[in-house]
């Protein structure tokens, strides 16, 4: 009988890991940011019917980075969880916080008892009636759950991203940032120095605070054009 | 409840009342006689009328049990998703229950596959409801809705009714349902044109409601002393839209008006 190499739990947990977050450095990042009126949530994907961004519920959407099968799936599972909830309880029972802890729950499962993790990061965002009800929970492929206010950046090579989008939103960040400013910001940090996006590129979905009932939204092409144009008819940027 | 996460092999695909069933929470059918209760309430009287922009739906707001007014105030003509409604007729309960499901799988279905079901398709979903209820309606639980919406795709409003099997007719021109039917479907017969403008169309419904409340003593007519008109709704390419109280009680004053001229 052959004994199989001891290999030891933490270098399980770090080829896993490795083998994740390559994974999702792969494909192309995303960042969310909440403005004024609600949640914008830009993500490079130059599909026009793959999406990285949907609707989970009246308030509440998803968006997720890596290996489109894996996080679809997650997707599904999300509405049909929240789906299940309002039709049992009431559509107002139905949250983001305990929805993001249930998907923590089977990414951190599967991350520890299957062959393979999911390679994806997902972001589950909730707007409230108030800018203080909003919420974004950014969920990793080990199941570890962060709470995010202002704005959360999904993929691989986050921190640089994080940095640029920091930089570009400079102290406009918060509860007054404008829709187009914050569209704007996202979009440089996503393209870096050397590259511009165009709208073929994007994809811009919005959680709309003062709709009645169903608040997301997602912006075609020309309206993601007519955002990234006021630039130039806006006012120049403080300091 | 757990997180409904499938393997590939048994996923549910994108119908809620599947996924409801794997769960196994489906919503059980009743059964048996529930006569011994003095009867369940029953809604009434709806109508459909096609028309230029699309359709117009109408339903009084009574609900009976028996020989007394359960309700006064029930709304039968529901916003199913954004082109479509639904307007129902029969039991109250299997009804509403039956309505509650319907506009729950349009979205989900929507929001799963990331486009809306085709007209066709969500009367299809709902003849197989009405289907469903079947064991309820053997024991006196009849629901039969009125289905109707624009279709996107042929750029014209459709009509369906159903029978108590799910039986599923598309109907060209109108379709009236519940006890008050026979008066009510008879105006629309008698006002109805092909070409009926918006204006024309609702007070072709409006008329329909009032002669079945008329002669039909489980059918509601306009309560001017409570302020409860009719639901009357039109679904056209821009969405489901209620016409409003105040634009309905002005309509209702002009029939009152008329039938009052012709008794002196």
């Amino acid at each position: 009988m052959t004994v199989p190499f001891y290999v030891a739990p933490e270098q399980v947990m770090k080829d896993r890991a490795d083998y994740a977050r390559k994974g999702i450095a792969r494909g192309r990042a995303m960042v969310a940011v909440r403005y004024a009126e609600g949640v914008a949530m830009v993500a490079e994907n130059s599909s026009t019917t793959l999406r990285k961004i949907s609707e989970i519920y009246d308030r509440i959407a998803f968006a997720g980075v890596g290996r489109y099968n894996e996080f679809d799936q997650l997707r599904v599972a999300g509405v049909r969880a929240a789906d299940l909830k309002g039709y049992q309880y009431s559509r107002d029972d139905v949250d983001a916080r305990s929805l993001a802890n249930q998907y923590a729950q089977i990414l951190g499962q599967i991350f520890t008892h299957e062959m393979k993790p999911m390679e994806v990061e997902i972001l589950v965002a909730e707007v409230g009636q108030t800018p203080d009800g909003d919420q974004m929970f950014h969920i990793n492929y080990d199941g570890t759950v962060f709470d995010e206010r202002d704005y959360a950046v999904l993929g691989g090579d986050s921190a640089t991203i994080s940095t640029r989008f920091t930089d570009a939103a400079g102290d406009r960040l918060g509860d007054g940032f404008q829709l187009g400013d914050a569209v704007r910001a996202a979009v440089a940090a996503l393209a870096g120095p050397e590259r511009t996006l165009v709208p073929d590129d994007l994809e811009v979905a919005l959680l709309v605070r003062s709709e009645a009932r169903r608040c997301f939204k997602r912006l075609t092409d020309e309206e993601i054009a007519g955002l990234l144009a006021e630039a130039g008819a806006a006012t120049p940027e403080p300091g | 409840m757990s997180f409904p996460f499938f393997r590939a092999e048994d996923d549910p695909g994108s119908s809620f009342p599947e996924l409801l069933r794997r769960l196994g929470s489906a919503p059980t059918v009743v059964t048996g006689d529930v006569s011994i209760f003095g009867g369940v309430p029953h809604a009434t009287t709806v109508v459909a009328v096609r028309y230029v922009d699309g359709v117009v739906m109408a339903g009084d707001r009574r609900a009976t049990a028996g020989n007394l007014i359960s309700h006064r105030a029930m709304e039968k003509v529901v916003e199913a998703d954004r082109h479509s409604a639904v307007a129902i007729a029969g039991a109250a309960g299997p009804a509403m229950e039956m309505v509650r499901l319907f506009q729950l799988q349009l979205e989900h279905y929507e929001k799963v596959e990331g486009t809306s079901l085709s007209l066709e398709g969500k009367a299809n979903q709902l003849s197989m409801m009405v289907r469903g209820n079947l064991p309820a309606a053997m024991s006196g639980m009849v629901v039969v809705p009125i289905f109707g919406g624009y279709d996107l795709r042929r750029k014209t409003g459709r009509l369906w009714d159903f029978d108590v099997t799910g039986g599923r007719y598309e109907e060209k021109d109108y379709v009236a349902t519940g006890s008050g039917s026979l008066h009510a479907g008879t105006v629309i017969k008698l006002g109805y044109q092909p070409d009926l403008d918006r204006d024309a169309a609702i007070n072709l419904v409006c008329r329909a409601l009032w002669e079945a409340a008329d002669a039909d003593s489980a059918t509601g007519g306009p309560d001017a002393l409570r302020g409860i008109y009719p639901i009357v709704a039109e679904v056209t390419a821009a969405g489901f839209r209620r016409v409003p109280d105040s634009d309905l009680a002005q309509r209702y004053e002009a029939i009152a008006a008329a039938v009052r001229g012709s008794n002196q």
